[in-house]
């Protein structure tokens, strides 16, 4: 069992979570290796965003257990801080601070969650601005950003923070459409380079050329958990049949 | 039938503009200013007005002494009780609800006399069998400064401003709480979620993302509750403490000349306050412009 907490980085047992009457997830149990890239899709209210929310606690499960790189996730702070730390999270509406500069943004959580000198935390920031392609914005302010770079920022923040894992919430999702590209290109080249990411999105291009992995949601529970070329090719419940012929 | 209204528009333009710019102009400043020219020319052509001057002076410091003080500590006050406030800890949150809602309950003036003549006394006595209880147990001297508290002789009595201050404090603590808690919520759930999903914890969170955008936002509020304490500083006068209004009352009862007693009273009150209002409304302007 220990053994298997470590070749899986993310191991979720029997996940229920609940809003009222509502099972916003439904007994998922998933297993997410070091390096994989999963995509999650599915239509709305189908419980993707409300699974990746649990990973780092953002949403706090009704039941279930959920690992993250050895560490078991439970109601307690000092453990969900530690995983919050290695998991780095980027959000549908982008949620930069909008009274920081581009610069500290990325520089905030490193000097205090990470507690690196300034010197260093500004090194790292630059390098990640030149990685997601915008180190000229450094000094300007989120607001002065179009919608593709603030969320190459938010990208930029987490990756700051040496996370283990990324997640994405929708993030094209807020996006106009020329934007979108510019956002999904950074994510694939993540995704080359080895980085362990889980992906909420209904971009199906993106599940085609980057996914290892792709899980089809609905009601709550994991209906298809297979490779991007099968699910896309012969899908085997009706209910992703359906979903498919109404996005493709 | 288009072009009509445009004609008659432009006929009248120059009317039109002349009654824009009149309903544009801050009428009320102007009214203000023409007050203040008006006893200005008083003070130097009326002597008495002079004299009333000179004798409220003092008063002046103290109004702005216990403003500023009183202030001071209601912004703490305020800044933790709103924190309180928006705190998930039930025994936080009531503790901090309780208190806005007594406060908020009652009459300053009503605070400012139970604070002076009940609060003030009965904690000097407490402190005080505390210190006659150490001296007991010889712990401390007989003449230590917890068993001499309150002691006029001593030097050790609790003035009157000092408890104004403390009753003021307390009060504007609960006005400027709910300030700060609307401030806090209104500011967007995902600034919490992105600055926990960095790892930081509440107390870091709050500290370096949400205070920073909230304080910001409820800048111009608190700016018109500082204007609110200058005025209501004035009841302080109901202790004998002197500042501005008592002077003016104890003038005005020897010399019987009300008129221009009060007169004076209200314009130095009114320059204050015009003042720093004006100053609100340009920070206002600033934070609107900046974006915030």
């Amino acid at each position: 069992m220990e053994l298997d907490k470590k070749e899986s980085i993310i191991i979720i047992k029997n996940l229920d979570k609940r809003f009222g009457q509502v099972k916003a997830v439904n007994n998922v149990s998933l297993e997410i290796k070091s390096g994989q890239v999963v995509v999650i899709i599915g239509p709305s209210g189908s419980g993707k965003s409300t699974l990746l929310r649990c990973i780092n606690y953002l949403e706090v499960p009704s039941a279930g257990d959920i690992w993250v790189d050895g560490v078991h996730l439970a109601r307690n702070t000092k453990n969900i801080n530690i995983v919050r730390r290695e998991v780095g999270m980027v959000f549908q509406q982008f949620n930069l601070f909008p009274h920081l500069s581009v610069l500290e943004n990325v520089v905030l959580a490193q000097q205090v969650v990470r507690n690196r000198k300034r010197a260093e935390a500004v090194e790292i920031a630059k390098q990640q601005l030149t990685r997601v392609g915008i180190p000229e914005k450094a000094n300007v302010y989120p607001e002065q950003l179009s919608g593709g770079q603030q969320q190459r920022v938010a990208i930029a923040r987490a990756l700051a923070m040496n996370p283990k894992v990324m997640l994405f919430d929708e993030p094209t999702s807020a996006l106009d459409p020329e934007m979108i590209k510019e956002v999904l290109d950074v994510m694939l080249n993540l995704a080359k380079e080895g980085m362990t990411m889980v992906v909420v999105t209904h971009e199906m291009g993106f599940a085609r050329n980057a996914a290892d992995r792709i899980i089809f949601m609905d009601g709550g529970t994991v209906i298809e958990d297979t490779t991007p070329s099968e699910l896309f090719a012969n899908p085997k419940h009706t209910r992703t049949k359906m979903f498919l012929s109404k996005i493709l | 039938m288009k072009n009509e209204p445009i004609d008659s528009k432009s006929a009248m333009s120059s009317q039109v503009r002349l009654t824009n710019t009149l309903a544009d102009l801050p009428w009320w400043l102007l009214i203000v200013i023409l007050f203040s020219l008006l006893m200005m020319i008083s003070f130097y052509t009326d002597g008495i007005y002079n004299a009333i001057f000179e004798f409220i002076r003092g008063g002046i410091i103290v109004t702005i002494r216990v403003t500023l003080i009183s202030y001071a500590i209601a912004m703490i006050l305020g800044l933790l009780t709103g924190l309180g406030l928006v705190s998930k800890n039930p025994f936080i949150y009531n503790l901090a609800t309780l208190y806005v809602q007594v406060m908020r309950g009652l009459p300053i003036l009503v605070t400012i006399l139970y604070v002076s003549f009940v609060i003030t006394p009965w904690a000097v006595g407490q402190v005080n069998s505390v210190g006659i209880l150490l001296a007991d147990a010889h712990i401390l001297g007989a003449d230590n400064i917890l068993a001499k508290l309150g002691d006029r002789s001593a030097g050790l009595n609790i003035e009157f401003e000092v408890r104004a201050i403390f009753a003021l404090a307390i009060s504007y603590g609960a006005f400027s709480a709910e300030i700060f808690r609307a401030g806090i919520e209104s500011i967007g759930r995902g600034q919490m979620e992105a600055a926990r999903s960095l790892g930081m914890n509440y107390v870091q969170a709050m500290r370096y993302v949400i205070l920073p955008q909230a304080v910001r936002r409820v800048l111009p509020p608190l700016g018109n509750d500082f204007i609110a304490m200058l005025k209501e500083s004035s009841l302080v006068s109901a202790l004998g403490v002197q500042d501005i209004t008592q002077l003016g009352r104890l003038y005005s009862a020897s010399s019987f000349q009300y008129l221009k007693t009060y007169n004076m009273v209200a314009f130095v009150y009114l320059g204050m306050t015009v003042l720093l209002s004006l100053g609100v409304k340009i920070m206002e302007k600033r934070l609107r412009t900046d974006g915030a």
